[in-house]
């Protein structure tokens, strides 16, 4: 059977990591190589980067990263954040990424996805969903809407219909993420999130909101996600990756514990 | 020196990086000398069986691989790579290598996940493998090991070939072949430790051949 996948996401500009990472022992890390090979080392299921870096040139910084974590982890791993062109997914995969991940530039341009699925195939493109929960109306039916620059425009698209429109575009995957929920630490949105797997046949990484690791079970349970996203309560080291999945495990969700 | 076979198919510097990691000398190669050459060869995973087969006929690349293997070469199949070596796959409905009895199968859309929902298509992400038969490439690789999955399309080779089961709504071939000759859908080179496992044992498998 299928595990469920914990993925730790990694803010990265110009080539650090955007806040330290505190490990055991409080030491902090900025290096986004040194940070990837202890979640490997802790058993992460794959790992996601997310350039936040605004100039081209830093771009090329972000690449050296990319390759560099290639050569130290041997788990999947992908990059999102500033990829809004086929040659900027082309040159994260050359240097190593497993998958590419297009979020507002998905919106703004929805060819991008199936050009890119084509080119590298399906499993190659993630598509990231910013999601806020609205009234519904004729224009969102689901009452939850897109939104781009992290909830700051709303885009006035459903985002049960934008879910369906990607995969049939060719998505490989989705990455839900709940505007009103990220940040709270009071658990990923499971009405989102269950609408959303239960209306596509790609997986759905839910992202947003995790607090403790009871909720990501409810993620992968209830929520039926494939994989739960998870930041700032394993980076500050408050749980770790080993001691989420055993409470996974003993809520009877297969997770991956031997690594 | 292990040889990755170049069709062509798209990206195969992650088996390459893994080979690296683990001090394996390697080289990325289309050419039948070096091919011949070589200790054992990796058939890597990428792409779509149809325009994989193409690549190989264009280049005559299926026959110096059908006469090395039929020499002894030991060779690995990883993902495409194990579907190719079989009679046929139903993806593209091509024809591929015959290297061993089989064929190629797509999920079916109507097997149901452990919430009785719809599975999704492909099978991605970890999954154990329950091996049938001894095999010796899982030397010291933990029973309990997960692997790295993506794919749409499952090997179905002759029942004696079998070497591991995986369970994806239903029980589906992950591995098989017989020594010398391997094939395994997941992918080694992403699997972490117990992959690279995988690989080290190959290499020895080569080298002591």
């Amino acid at each position: 059977m299928l595990s469920k996948r914990i993925i730790p996401c990694l803010d990265v500009r110009d080539g650090k990591l955007t806040k330290g990472i505190k490990f055991k022992g409080n030491v902090e890390i900025g290096d986004p190589v040194e940070t990837a090979r202890l979640y490997y080392e802790q058993g992460a299921d794959e790992i996601v980067f997310y350039d936040i870096t605004a100039s081209a040139e830093a771009r090329g910084i972000m690449l050296q990263v990319v390759e560099k974590v290639a050569e130290t982890i041997f788990i999947p791993f992908s990059v999102g954040g500033g990829i809004s062109s086929l040659e900027d997914m082309r040159a994260a995969l050359l240097a190593g990424a497993e998958k590419v991940s297009v979020n507002s530039a998905a919106i703004i341009n929805p060819e991008i996805i199936s050009q890119g699925a084509e080119a590298f195939g399906s499993q190659c493109i993630v598509v990231g969903m910013d999601v806020l929960r609205v009234e519904k109306s004729t224009h969102c039916p689901s009452g939850y809407e897109m939104v781009i620059h992290g909830g700051r425009k709303r885009m006035n698209i459903d985002a049960l219909w934008w879910a369906r429109e990607v995969e049939r575009l060719g998505a490989g995957e989705i990455c839900l993420n709940s505007i009103d929920a990220d940040g709270t630490r009071d658990g990923y949105e499971i009405n989102l999130t269950r609408l959303i797997a239960q209306n596509v046949r790609i997986p759905v990484i839910a992202s947003g909101g995790a607090g403790n690791p009871e909720h990501m079970t409810r993620a992968v349970t209830e929520g039926r996600a494939s994989a739960a996203l998870i930041a700032s309560i394993v980076h500050y080291g408050e749980y770790t990756i080993p001691g989420i999945k055993d409470h996974m495990h003993q809520a009877g969700v297969k997770v991956r514990r031997t690594w | 020196m292990i040889a990755i076979l170049n069709y062509r198919a798209g990206n195969l510097t992650s088996v390459k990086r893994a080979l690296d990691h683990e001090d394996i000398p390697c080289r990325i190669t289309d050419d039948a000398h070096i091919l011949a050459e070589s200790r054992g060869i990796i058939f890597p995973g990428v792409g779509a069986a149809g325009s994989a087969m193409n690549n190989l006929r264009e280049t005559g690349l299926d026959k110096t691989l059908n006469d090395l293997i039929s020499r002894g070469k030991p060779m690995l199949g990883i993902c495409l790579g194990c579907q190719i070596i079989l009679d046929e796959s139903m993806e593209n409905s091509a024809s591929t290598l015959s290297i061993l009895e089989g064929s190629c199968l797509r999920f079916d859309d109507e097997l149901l996940d452990e919430h009785h929902d719809p599975i999704n298509i492909p099978h991605m992400g970890w999954n154990s493998v329950k091996l049938v038969q001894e095999c010796e490439l899982f030397l010291d690789v933990p029973q309990e090991a997960e692997f790295y999955f993506v794919h749409s399309y499952y090997p179905v080779p002759r029942q004696d070939l079998i070497i591991g089961l995986t369970r994806y709504g239903r029980d589906f071939c992950s591995v098989f072949g017989r020594p010398g000759l391997w094939a395994m859908q997941f992918h080694p080179e992403k699997s972490g430790r117990p992959g690279l496992k995988i690989l080290n044992n190959f290499y020895r498998y080569c080298r002591t051949t």
